[in-house]
């Protein structure tokens, strides 16, 4: 019977290995990333230059709506500049003691004010097409962390022979190859607060693990816990095994 | 051994008097006589009741959190996963939980196939299991559109619209489950409330399936049945130790996919919230459905006066339901593959087929991997209506030891000594 075991093992590792595929069959390149591995955590630094490019690129468009302002405290931010990043923007409260709704400037218990009250009007104002919500990019997404990265990075000039229709941009890895943002990035396309040289690639391992934390905040707490997890039942399973061997001494 | 306990505490003299659980927890897992052959393949079933009480708990804490409603749901799962305190735990672990009691339910039904447990006198017991199967499939099915992602959705749909096969009352067992004209806020409420009711019936169904243990014993891997003391051990302590070792085994498999590898078994898609009007390129129900989904897929063709889908979805339920007359099909008289030179390939050819049919239930049901799906469907049924009850009237079985304790012990030579042999391999 250990047979089945290493055949259902095998296949398990053969899934395991296969690469991420993107839709239209093109296999996405693997980076090194901070938060990759047993015990891998969010590089921080890249995290804050993720913000900066999310709040200068891609939040004119895209929400990241199931982030509240007070979990950048994740990022390594102060309570005072989450509360004075929040307050930059201004949210619809209320009603008041006369019954009017009213704006105020965020708190850091408000979510991330979306570009867009609703989609029909994100639609209008992207030709149609509906720019997702970021919370969850890194999840929900064949590749994850590694597709996004590439979608950033994987712009190019359509191959001879492919059509791209108007309003729409040739991309390596989008399933289908036509992808209604255009390139969003590009060299020096923020200055970074830190000092680091911008380039294409640099705003996308940012961008890219910003969003990945943002889809999993928990991951760090997850992967200390598993350690402690993982300690305690191999000792404790070795202790079982010892006891079992004791009992069974006389068994036979 | 089996004489009943005097007990020396007042107190617990009284109670026994009157309600005697002490006498029957003595009884039945103290002083109860276990083959004393069992090999690891017999810890799965206390792993599977084990993997019950996690997915019960947990469940009923992620109800206290969870809103099942259409506009809700995906949002207050994400808030779970974010500002509940330890939810993110609960819900990995209720999530890959899912996937843990089909590996350890699939691994006991293979282990039961391979040493012919279901066989007289233990048809009730397969049979109770069978049952167990089924409303673990329900629940778990339930259970996947309740997150409310695009798979949840588009999984439900395709699932439920099944039923509009069956002849005449089709449509009208749709609408019921959907509670309206598509999968919509009364689907996803009922499926949770169902999602919520059905574990405890199959606790009860588990509960029939250990007394219906109880009076039959274990089955082990010579098949043959304990004749004497010198057969067993007490089930306390030899297998409460020799279970604890699995559950620690199994919790480092358990814990190492929640922790490092949450998301393994899950489709990236369920993290996009459902959307009616946009259908994911490739729907595919959860790992453990994917042998049946291929049934399901692989008749294209109608047969005389059934149409297809109605064809591929009585095979569907029919892969599952000839579980139930297993122990009538399958002739031998023997019930361990040891003793069965040829069954003893043909369980592995078994095992292969139903890998091929997962693998194939992955993919697109077209080319050459429809018709690798039909072959292996087809065989599925043979192995079933041809193979075993043919199987049992020609092949000749190797001799049966004289007693569990005769190879154990190694006294004694022929086929005892071979199969303490074959036990350590």
């Amino acid at each position: 019977m250990w047979k089945a075991i290493k055949t259902l093992a095998g296949a398990a590792l053969l899934g395991l290995a296969s690469p991420a595929l993107a839709a239209g069959g093109v296999e996405i390149p693997k980076q090194e990333w901070s938060f990759q591995g047993p015990f891998g955590t969010y590089d921080r630094a890249a995290m804050q230059r993720g913000l900066q490019v999310y709040k200068e690129v891609c939040a004119g468009c895209h929400s990241v709506g199931l982030l509240h302002y007070r979990n950048l405290a994740d990022l390594g931010y102060t309570a005072d500049q989450i509360r004075a990043f929040a307050a930059e923007n201004e949210v619809e409260d209320g009603p008041n003691g006369e019954g009017e709704m009213f704006m105020r400037p965020a708190r850091a218990s408000d979510r991330f004010v979306k570009p867009f009250p609703n989609d029909n009007a994100a639609r209008a104002g992207n030709n149609g097409a509906l720019p997702p919500d970021l919370s969850l990019m890194a999840e929900a997404r064949v590749g994850g962390s590694n597709y996004l990265y590439a979608l950033l990075v994987g712009y190019t000039d359509p191959p001879a022979g492919s059509e791209v229709m108007d309003g729409m941009s040739y991309n390596k890895y989008f399933p289908g190859h036509q992808i209604g943002m255009p390139p969003p990035l590009s060299d020096e396309g923020v200055e970074y607060a830190d000092g680091t040289k911008a380039t294409v690639e640099q705003q996308a391992i940012d961008i890219t693990t910003f969003l990945t934390w943002a889809s999993e905040p928990n991951m760090e707490e997850r992967k200390a816990m598993g350690l402690k997890v993982m300690l305690f039942l191999l000792v404790f399973t070795g202790l079982l095994i010892a006891v079992k061997r004791k009992i069974w001494a006389n068994g036979h | 051994m089996s004489s009943a306990p005097q007990w020396k505490n007042p107190v617990i003299r009284w109670v026994d008097d009157r309600l005697p659980i002490f006498t029957y927890m003595d009884h039945e897992y103290q002083q109860f006589p276990m083959p004393r052959n069992l090999n690891y393949f017999w810890n799965f079933g206390a792993l599977a009741s084990i993997v019950l009480v996690v997915m019960v708990v947990t469940g009923i804490m992620l109800a206290m959190q969870y809103t099942p409603h259409v506009d809700h749901a995906f949002d207050s799962v994400e808030r779970i996963m974010r500002d509940v305190n330890y939810g993110w735990l609960l819900r990995y672990i209720h999530m890959n939980g899912g996937s843990m009691f089909f590996i350890v339910v699939y691994i006991h039904m293979f282990r039961g196939l391979y040493y012919g447990s279901y066989k007289a006198p233990r048809e009730l017991l397969w049979m109770l299991g069978v049952v167990i199967l089924l409303l673990m499939m329900a629940t778990a099915f339930m259970g996947y559109v309740l997150p409310w992602g695009q798979m949840s959705y588009w999984g439900a749909t395709v699932i439920t619209n099944l039923f509009s096969a069956i002849p005449i009352v089709g449509d009208w067992i749709v609408t019921l489950l959907w509670g309206g004209f598509s999968v919509d806020n009364p689907t996803l409420n009922r499926f949770f409330s169902l999602h919520y009711l059905m574990p405890f019936i199959l606790i009860a169904v588990v509960g029939l399936h250990v007394v219906a243990l109880h009076v039959s014993k274990s089955n082990n891997p010579d098949g043959i049945e304990m004749k004497g003391p010198q057969d067993s051990v007490p089930f306390h302590p030899y297998f409460t130790a020799k279970d604890s070792v699995g559950v620690g085994v199994f919790l480092l498999f358990f814990a190492f996919f929640v922790f490092y590898a949450p998301n393994f078994f899950g489709e990236p898609d369920n993290y996009i919230e459902a959307n009616p009007l946009q259908t994911p390129p490739h729907i595919v129900p959860e790992w453990y459905f994917l042998p049946f989904y291929a049934i399901l897929r692989s008749v294209t063709i109608d047969f005389f006066f059934i149409p297809a889908k109605l064809m591929g979805v009585l095979l569907m339920f029919g892969s599952i339901l000839i579980l139930f007359i297993l122990p009538w099909l399958d002739t031998a008289k023997v019930r361990s593959a040891r003793y069965r030179p040829i069954f003893k390939y043909i369980f592995w050819i078994f095992l292969f087929d139903c890998i091929v049919l997962g693998w194939v239930g992955a993919k697109p049901a077209e080319g050459h991997y429809l018709i690798i799906g039909q072959i292996a469907t087809a065989y599925y049924f043979v192995h079933f209506l041809l193979v075993l009850p043919i199987l049992g009237k020609v092949e000749t079985p190797l001799p049966l030891p004289a007693s569990i304790a005769e190879p154990v012990t190694g006294g004694g030579g022929g086929p005892g000594a071979t199969a303490a042999k074959m036990e350590k391999s």
